[in-house]
């Protein structure tokens, strides 16, 4: 096998790489014109609304400066206004509601990943998908006009056996007087927190389930064939298989829980004092303050509510990055 | 050389078992084969093995535990203790089950069986749980609302004449429900070619700058929707001096709803396959041509798929149409001027009222939002559910049908013409369908 020597004279000319140009049809130019556009467009917007946030929270967070984190009360027009009652009310709702959606969730992705008989498993997922996409109103209406009369009981029991553990302190009710009014455990971060929970348990589920499935059938098999029960396997092929999903969708779900507004608003009654009492009546959360305070905002309010707006932004935008960041370095790698 | 092999055969035919058995016995000798004794008789059949299936006994265990737990739960609640309430009594008695459950498994099963019971139990009893309280939000909702569906003015009037005293049998939410679909309207048109355009970008033009994007657009989607709200009550309202309106209202939602969009039609249009794609560009096609009969109709139901549920989250979104539209008990088709409610902002101001019939107006508006949620959805799963292979199949199908009708329709008039035979001309078979006419009478014509 000779290479034939194409070359006449006797130095060859040097190896350079072709360039390659691309030349479009017209068509093809205006096409990836418009559609750039179009991603320019939404990146724009995007920042626009963030650059905007924090254009009109400057003001506050200037005249406000680090007290902004410290200060319990919101009255903007006197000065005296800060965020730490609305976010300790914030990350308490959302720990309420991550603590019930969590095990409600994980139960539920196993049963429907591997308890479910094959007919109802495409079933079951449809509606846990459906149930994902009820409006959160709806929630807010079951809380306020059935799990309100309901959970009272509930909470005065977790009061009266766990009262000496501060977080689960009601001041004002005491356990030895039958009379006591139930009152004081309606609007409660707890109450609200069951709520929100309910809420995001659906999408918890759905990405759980998601990962779970994806666990390597011949992983599976290999356990059952070693003699392990349906839990063996699971505790040592799935979980640690979606233990990156697990960790994701949980926080997906702490994100979705940080940002509600409208069911959390329908139950709480709020208030501006840092309030630790999960149980006890009264509590706040950033959102629901701008959905209160929003109408009779003065600009210097508005400007102290978009300071408030734009935190909440930012810790739920830290949590849906680290969500993400994880389901994509576990094994799993699912999509979210 | 050549007589190795034979050789070599003939010292494996004799001694078999060395190379197949190399943990046999090391002396050589070879064991005879055991049969089983009985095996072969041909009327003693092999009882096939149970391999899935309940045992009596599981189900004796899971019952009788079960009725334990009740009954003890009874005893405690009426002799004992001073419980109150059912969701007492409740708890109290799924951990008496799981405890009567666990030991009672204990008496003939080792603890990794027991654990396993036990798990499953308690995954079987959450699913239960939530899936019960999630269809109990839903017929709890539309329970309460039963008392407002009947009455066909709640779809045919406005609120502006009835007040908060008046009966269900005047008053409705017409206003609503044209509220919020000329506000769905406008935030679809701004949407769909919005997004549908940045995600084919995001797909088609790849390089830094897509990835930028594709990052900012999964930031955005942590936005909460109060915060969108705000964003436009503050610009569009207070800076630009745009009324309280559906227009407003429309654009609070579609800066919700665009990532959202963005996003799940960034998943479809990657699911595109490459072989199609490329098979595209070899027969000679532009980028352009390759995406409009190419990547967008492969994606079509996927595409369709992430629009309507967005459409169903955009619908529900009460926040920021709380900050953005205004309250109004009267019927405005304007989304320009004036105040325009939608479905989501009508049930919150309803149930804010002391009054029972307008918070059984809230729930039949919750009634009425919620099986527009759930026709959306169901229209996204048909559509979603069909991938071009099942399109493919149902046309073939259908065809199918069609030809054997008209086959059918041909030897019925056939018969018919053979059973009438007066008739002076006979009807020919019907040239439109070529399948239909045999073999036999074409290679007639043909000779």
């Amino acid at each position: 096998m000779t290479t034939p020597d194409l070359h006449v004279g006797d130095s060859p000319p040097p190896d350079v790489p072709r360039t390659l140009r691309t030349r479009r049809a017209p068509s093809d130019v205006v096409f990836r014109g418009v559609i750039r556009g179009g991603g320019v467009c939404v990146l724009v917007i995007m920042l626009f609304v963030g650059s905007f946030l924090l254009l009109r929270a400057w003001p506050a967070l200037r005249s406000a400066g680090l007290s902004f984190l410290t200060t319990q009360a919101w009255e903007p027009d006197s000065g005296n206004f800060g965020i730490a009652a609305v976010i300790v009310g914030t990350a308490l709702i959302a720990l309420v509601a991550v603590c019930t959606a969590l095990p409600l969730a994980l139960g539920t992705s196993l049963y429907i990943s591997e308890y479910a008989p094959r007919r109802l498993r495409s079933g079951l997922v449809t509606l846990v998908d459906l149930m994902a996409a009820v409006p959160s109103v709806v929630f807010g209406l079951w809380g306020v006009f059935f799990l309100q009369g309901h959970i009272t009981g509930i909470a005065q029991w977790l009061s009266t056996v766990l009262g000496w553990i501060p977080l689960f302190r009601v001041d004002g009710s005491d356990p030895s007087d039958p009379l006591t009014s139930m009152t004081v455990f309606t609007s409660s971060t707890f109450i609200a927190g069951i709520v929100v929970g309910l809420m995001i348990t659906p999408i918890m589920t759905s990405i759980m389930r998601e990962v779970f499935m994806q666990a390597p059938l011949g992983e599976r098999e290999g356990a059952l064939a070693l003699g392990s029960t349906r839990w063996g396997m699971i505790r040592s092929v799935v979980l640690p298989y979606g233990a990156g999903g697990i960790v994701g969708a949980t926080m997906l779900g702490l994100g979705r829980a940080l940002g509600e507004t409208i069911a959390v608003y329908m139950i709480i009654s709020p208030v501006f004092v840092i309030q630790w009492h999960v149980l006890q009546n009264g509590t706040s959360s950033i959102s629901s303050l701008i959905a209160l305070r929003y109408g009779e905002a003065t600009p210097t309010g508005m400007a102290a509510l978009m300071a408030a707006g734009l935190f909440l932004f930012l810790v739920t935008l830290a949590v849906n990055f680290a969500a993400s960041a994880i389901v994509s370095r576990s094994r799993s790698g699912a999509s979210s | 050389m050549t007589s190795t092999p034979t050789s070599t055969t003939t010292t494996a035919a004799a001694l078999p078992p060395a190379p197949a058995d190399p943990v046999g016995p090391a002396d050589g000798r070879l064991r005879p084969t055991v049969v089983p004794p009985g095996g072969s008789g041909p009327a003693e059949r092999e009882r096939r093995r149970e391999l899935s299936g309940t045992r009596i006994t599981d189900a004796l265990a899971l019952v009788g535990s079960g009725v334990a737990a009740l009954a003890l739960t009874g005893l405690l609640a009426s002799q004992l203790a001073p419980v109150r309430g059912v969701a007492a009594c409740v708890a109290i008695a799924t951990v008496l089950f799981v405890l009567l459950y666990g030991t009672l498994v204990s008496i003939d099963e080792d603890a990794p069986a027991v654990r396993d019971r036990l798990v499953m139990v308690v995954v079987h009893g959450l699913a239960f749980v939530v899936l019960a309280t999630l269809a109990f939000v839903v017929v709890f909702t539309l329970a309460r609302g039963a008392t407002a569906l009947p009455h066909l003015n709640f779809y045919r009037e406005d609120m502006s004449l009835a007040g908060p005293l008046d009966p269900l049998t005047t008053g409705g939410i017409v206003h609503a429900i044209a509220g919020t679909l000329i506000q769905i309207a406008i935030a679809l048109a701004i949407t769909i070619p919005l997004g549908i355009s940045t995600a084919v970008f995001l797909t088609e033009i790849p390089g830094a700058f897509s990835r930028f994007v594709r990052t900012v657009v999964e930031a955005m989607t942590a936005l909460p929707s109060i915060v969108a709200g705000l964003f436009v009550y503050a610009t569009a309202i207070l800076s630009l001096g745009l009324d309280k309106s559906g227009l407003a209202a429309s654009l609070a939602i579609s800066v919700m709803m665009l990532p959202i969009m963005i996003r799940s039609s960034d998943v479809v249009l990657r699911l595109v396959p490459h072989t199609l794609k490329e098979a595209s560009t070899g027969l000679g096609a532009g980028q352009w041509k390759t995406v409009w009969s190419v990547v967008l109709p492969t994606s079509r139901s996927g595409l369709t798929t992430a629009i309507i549920l967005a459409t169903a989250r955009g619908i529900g979104e009460t926040s920021p149409v709380l900050l953005t539209s205004g309250f109004t008990a009267s019927l405005n088709l304007d989304p320009l001027h004036g105040p325009m409610v939608s479905l989501p902002l009508a049930i919150f101001q309803f149930v804010k009222s002391p009054e029972p019939t307008m918070v059984a107006r809230g729930f039949g508006t919750a009634a009425v939002l919620m099986l527009l949620v759930v026709v959306l959805f169901v229209v996204a799963r048909v559509v979603g559910g069909q991938t071009p292979a099942t399109r493919e199949r149902r046309r073939l199908r259908r065809e199918r049908l069609v030809r054997s009708l008209r086959r059918q329709g041909v030897t019925a008039r056939r018969t018919l013409a053979r059973l009438l035979p007066a008739r002076p001309a006979r009807p020919r078979p019907d040239p439109s369908s070529p399948a239909a006419s045999s073999p036999a009478a074409s290679s007639q014509e043909k000779s």
